[in-house]
């Protein structure tokens, strides 16, 4: 009988390993921070790891583990997966940074990709996406169609992310109109639609007649929508949930990137970087443009803003740029660098409030 | 026709037998229903089961991440036992444990360039002083203003998160963060000592086998124990005992505080080595389900922290090996729990199958 | 301040109040009875789920909001039977029974998460939430089986004594106490927000039992401090919005500190919270004793 016990214990054991040492296909992991069906910020990394499984097919096969926090559990669930035969894995939170390095330290031979950090090693490569390209779209979209003069913005974490998607935004708004006031309501949460229909409605009740936000879920947009102004999508187009009241949005994409470090692995090609991709390279993309809200005319600015930034002639952080004291950030000429707008924690001069801390 | 029925008959005594059967006959429920739930999903039971529960400790470093889990769990457990028998229910043990990380964390932060032997049981004991003071709000509210510490006790942990919010991304952010939300890592003198090489687990744990023994002296062998007995039993009848009840609200809201400030000192400066804003996946709301299950005696309660533990360790294999979503981890980390609970009731009272004709209408 | 900016700020704190009056007078009942479910957050969400699978489904409001409770129903059901039935502990069952709702809610529904719906009128239920509290408090203050359920709440040996039923009363008054939640929940993910998003009720449950005992166990004051919590919360993030110049965080901490606040100011009259505390919550009946 206890031979039969420690057969039937064993065995799932050995069907696991065996599993591992004959698998063929390449094993890529992905560590999430939310479910991937948050039409957000973990939906969008699902949608890459999805098209990465569609374009390179038989040769890999992916795992995710959803919803991890960023404490102490973090390390466990990327230990597992690179213990488990994962040779590549997905780190898709800012709060994965130390924890990554920490198990990539122990697994050498494991390729880490850590999206939106700085800190890298042989085996740890970084990511990010230049958000704030999209960010200066849609600031020069709301400085033209606003009537209010009144813009409200949903923001979560004083994160430079999200600072510096505020402040190109405002910069591209008061170029085109300089009467322009961004509103600034700070949720210090992702992700609750409750708060995020509260804040929208908040703004709208203070005279916004565009809303746009840099929280996850699509409530702002619908708030928008019945209250009759106008929204910007946030990570995904969300147009199906706000048809009358979403200008476009702005959207990550994730999958190229994904399909080509994986096929790097496959290749035997991968080598430690930081890469920071925007339109250029396809990173960062408008949604469809509203035909029946915005004139043609804007559409056709908003396009060519795309062509220009993809091309490099028009940066959205081009000096001169003050911060809020007065003092020029970035003079006349010049535009920030990766490194300011890797760590920004300013707000640009025009803005009224403080940024918490 | 058989007109048998089940009553449910109280014994008298706790049974000393039925004490150690019923978390027996809990995981046989448990497996069997856990069977039935993963054959209709498509997956051999044994090999589901199996993933859930045994895969996770299956290696050194499985058995280790168990502890690990397990330690924060059953120190505030530990501290919250004193508040419950102590008829206070004390639910914000997670605002305590974030007040414990500020304190504590602080001085590692502030003591970022110094190293030396001293720094670490310096941290420890402001850990301990930060969430001793998150506990006497809510304490100092009911003896002083009899507000209801259930309400206070949970708005603080609300108002502690929001502090650490403000001070990582404020005044204690990581000059060489590029202005992400945290803080300085600690030094190395400032860190849990590692009981194993290359395994997470760390003194924390030693830290949490002293409390339960300390614990289970005071409950057995001290009049402050006596006290609680007595209070829990009857808060009347301590008071005509002549016991000091706010003395002893005192007291337990302040070892809850501490123990659970440690709490979040030992996963600052354990496996996490600095601050931000996630440093905790609600130990100090679990810990309220780890004290209950513990029967709020010292050893009940390690038993039930390495229970829990196991179970978040089996969702997270069971997504990985299963690919089941993080959602089927939490339903059957429910059903465990209602049948731990539900079997209980063996302990007390015993279940007799009686005629119809011989039941007295109540 | 003009009128416009005052009446938009009244409609969003009805709004972002509502649900938290619905679960707070649930529990209120629950809890009068001498039972204490701290599974407000997982019925609210299990409500929340299957208003919302139930309306792309059937795009029938009625079944929706029907089904929304219902499930809220059942959810307390197990609660019941678990701690009425078999003794367990009320504190451990309640938490266990929001683990289970969070699992349960993302489980039933994954495939649903995104679909678009047309969400409902909030004013409906605006009313109806305050037509709800008036009515319990008929109920409790009025009615003979309002007195029996406080009575069971107070001691359930002496109101078995007397001939009640104390299971029975305590397992509607936890039946209620689900259908509140159930209410709660579809109310958030049918004319709050109208989708489902996992984990979308955020910890208002927490909020809602904390307003029981900030009502004292009245369910006029359970009204008044769920409407104290909203109207802070809808305050501060006007403030933020016209750039007042504090960090955001003590804004945002302000709905908590006000609460506390005045929950100390109304509590320092010891006797009358001693006389609407139920004296037997989560003291559990058996009837063999």
């Amino acid at each position: 009988m206890r031979i039969i016990i420690n057969y039937l214990l064993v065995l799932p054991i050995a069907l696991i390993w065996s599993s591992i040492v004959i698998a063929d296909p390449l094993k890529v992991g992905y560590i999430y921070i939310g479910p991937p069906g948050d039409h957000g910020w973990t939906y969008e990394h699902d949608q890459g790891r999805k098209y990465s499984v569609n374009k390179l097919g038989d040769a890999i096969t992916t795992t995710y583990l959803e919803n991890i926090p960023e404490n102490a559990d973090a390390v466990r669930a990327i230990r597992k997966l690179a213990s488990s035969g994962h040779e590549l894995i997905f780190t898709t939170s800012f709060n994965y940074m130390d924890q990554t390095l920490e198990v990539a330290k122990e697994f050498p031979n494991v390729k880490f990709e850590h999206a939106t950090g700085y800190k890298r090693a042989d085996n740890v490569s970084t990511y990010s996406a230049r958000f704030y390209e999209g960010r200066a779209i849609i600031g020069h979209i709301a400085g033209h169609m606003t009537k209010t003069n009144t813009i409200g913005y949903i923001a979560s974490f004083p994160i430079p992310e999200v600072i510096r998607g505020i402040n190109a935004f405002y910069l591209a708004a008061s170029k085109v109109n300089p009467d322009i006031k961004i509103k600034i309501i700070w949720n210090f949460s992702w992700y609750d639609p409750g708060k995020e229909a509260d804040a929208a409605n908040t703004l709208i009740g203070q005279g916004a007649d565009i809303i746009v936000q840099h929280t996850d879920t699509y409530a702002p947009c619908q708030a928008a929508e019945k209250a009759g102004v106008m929204a910007f999508g946030q990570a995904s187009d969300q147009s199906a949930f706000c048809p009358n009241a979403h200008l476009t949005a702005i959207i990550d994409d994730w999958g190229p990137y994904y399909a080509e470090r994986t096929e790097a692995v496959l290749n035997g090609t991968w080598k430690s970087q930081d890469t920071w991709h925007g339109m250029k390279e396809g990173m960062v993309v408008m949604s469809p443009y509203h035909t029946g809200l915005m004139p043609s005319k804007l559409i056709q600015e908003a396009v060519n803003m795309e062509v220009a930034i993809k091309n490099g002639s028009l940066h959205p952080f081009t000096g001169p740029i003050k911060n809020q004291a007065g003092e020029i950030v970035v003079p006349a000429g010049s535009v920030a660098d990766d490194g300011m707008l890797a760590g920004m924690s300013f707000y640009v001069e025009g803005i009224d409030g403080d940024i918490p801390q | 026709m058989i007109n048998i029925y089940p009553k449910i008959i109280s014994r008298g005594h706790p049974s000393l037998l039925m004490t150690y059967l019923a978390p027996i006959i809990a995981i046989v429920l448990t497996l069997i229903t856990g069977s039935i739930i993963f054959s209709f999903m498509g997956f051999t039971p044994f090999f589901a089961l199996h993933t859930f529960f045994i895969s996770p400790i299956s290696t050194y470093y499985g058995v280790s991440e168990l502890f690990l889990k397990a330690t924060p769990l059953a120190l505030i457990a530990i501290g919250l036992s004193f508040c419950f028998k102590n008829n206070i229910y004390n639910i914000g043990a997670e605002g305590q444990l974030t007040m414990g990380a500020i304190f504590g964390g602080g001085v590692g932060i502030f003591f970022y360039n110094v190293e030396g032997f001293w720094l670490l049981p310096l941290i420890i004991i402001c850990g301990a002083i930060g969430g001793i003071i998150w506990a006497m709000i809510p304490a100092i509210l009911k003896v002083r203003f009899n507000t209801n510490e259930i309400l206070t006790s949970l708005m603080l942990v609300y108002v502690a998160a929001l502090i650490l919010d403000y001070l990582v991304v404020g005044p204690w952010r990581d000059p060489d963060g590029l202005s992400f939300p945290k803080t300085r890592p600690f030094n190395d003198s400032a860190r849990m000592p590692l009981l194993f090489e290359g395994l997470r687990v760390h003194f924390g744990l030693i830290l949490t086998i002293i409390s339960v023994f300390i614990a289970w002296f005071i409950y057995s062998k001290t009049m402050l124990g006596y006290q609680l007995k007595v209070a829990g039993l009857s808060p009347k009848a301590s008071r005509f005992a002549g016991f000091n009840q706010n003395k002893l609200v005192y007291i337990t809201f302040g070892i809850c505080g501490a123990l659970s400030g440690i709490a979040g000192v030992g996963e600052v400066t354990g496996p996490i080595g600095l601050i931000y804003r996630d440093i905790s996946p609600n130990y100090g709301f679990t810990a309220i389900i780890v004290a209950f299950l513990g029967r709020l005696h010292p050893v009940g309660i390690i038993f039930a922290s390495i229970v829990i533990a196991l179970t978040y360790l089996g969702a997270e294999d069971a997504q990985l090996f299963m690919q089941v979503p993080q959602a089927v981890g939490f339903v059957f980390q429910g059903l465990v729990l209602f049948y731990l609970l539900g079997a209980d009731l063996l302990i007390n009272y015993r279940i007799s199958f009686y005629k119809r004709s011989l039941i007295n209408e109540h | 301040m003009n009128i416009d900016l005052i009446f938009s700020i009244i409609n969003i704190v009805l709004i972002a109040t509502t649900p938290l009056v619905f679960a707070s007078i649930g529990e209120l009942v629950t809890e009068k009875s001498g039972v204490l479910n701290l599974g407000v957050e997982g019925m609210m969400l299990v409500g929340a789920v299957t208003a919302f699978v139930t309306l792309v489904i059937t795009n029938n409001y009625f079944l929706t909001f029907l089904f929304g409770m219902l499930s809220g129903l059942l959810m307390s059901s197990l609660f019941a039977f678990l701690v009425l039935i078999l003794l367990s502990n009320q504190v451990a069952t309640g938490l266990a029974l929001t683990i289970f709702g969070i699992g349960l809610s993302s489980m039933i529904g994954k495939k649903y998460i995104g679909t678009p719906i047309e969400g409902v009128n909030p004013y409906y239920f605006i009313i109806l939430s305050f037509f709800v509290v008036y009515a319990v408090n008929q109920f409790l203050y009025k009615t003979k089986p309002g007195l029996i359920l406080r009575a069971v709440g107070e001691s359930h040996i002496s109101a078995h004594a007397q001939g009640y039923n104390v299971i029975k009363i305590r397992f509607l008054s936890i039946a209620f106490g689900g259908l509140m939640c159930g209410l709660a929940g579809a109310y958030m993910s049918i004319a709050y927000a109208p989708m489902w998003q996992e984990n979308m009720v955020a910890g208002r449950g927490w909020i809602a039992l904390a307003l029981v005992v900030f009502a004292t166990w009245k369910p006029g004051r359970a009204l008044l401090g769920a409407y104290i919590f909203g109207s802070v919360s809808i305050l501060q993030m006007n403030l933020q919005g016209f750039g007042v110049r504090i960090p955001a965080q003590f804004f945002v901490m302000a709905p908590y500190l006000a609460t506390i606040i005045v929950l100390v100011i109304i509590s320092s009259d010891r006797l009358r919270i001693k006389l609407s505390a139920p004296a037997c919550l989560t003291i559990p009946f058996f009837r063999g004793r």
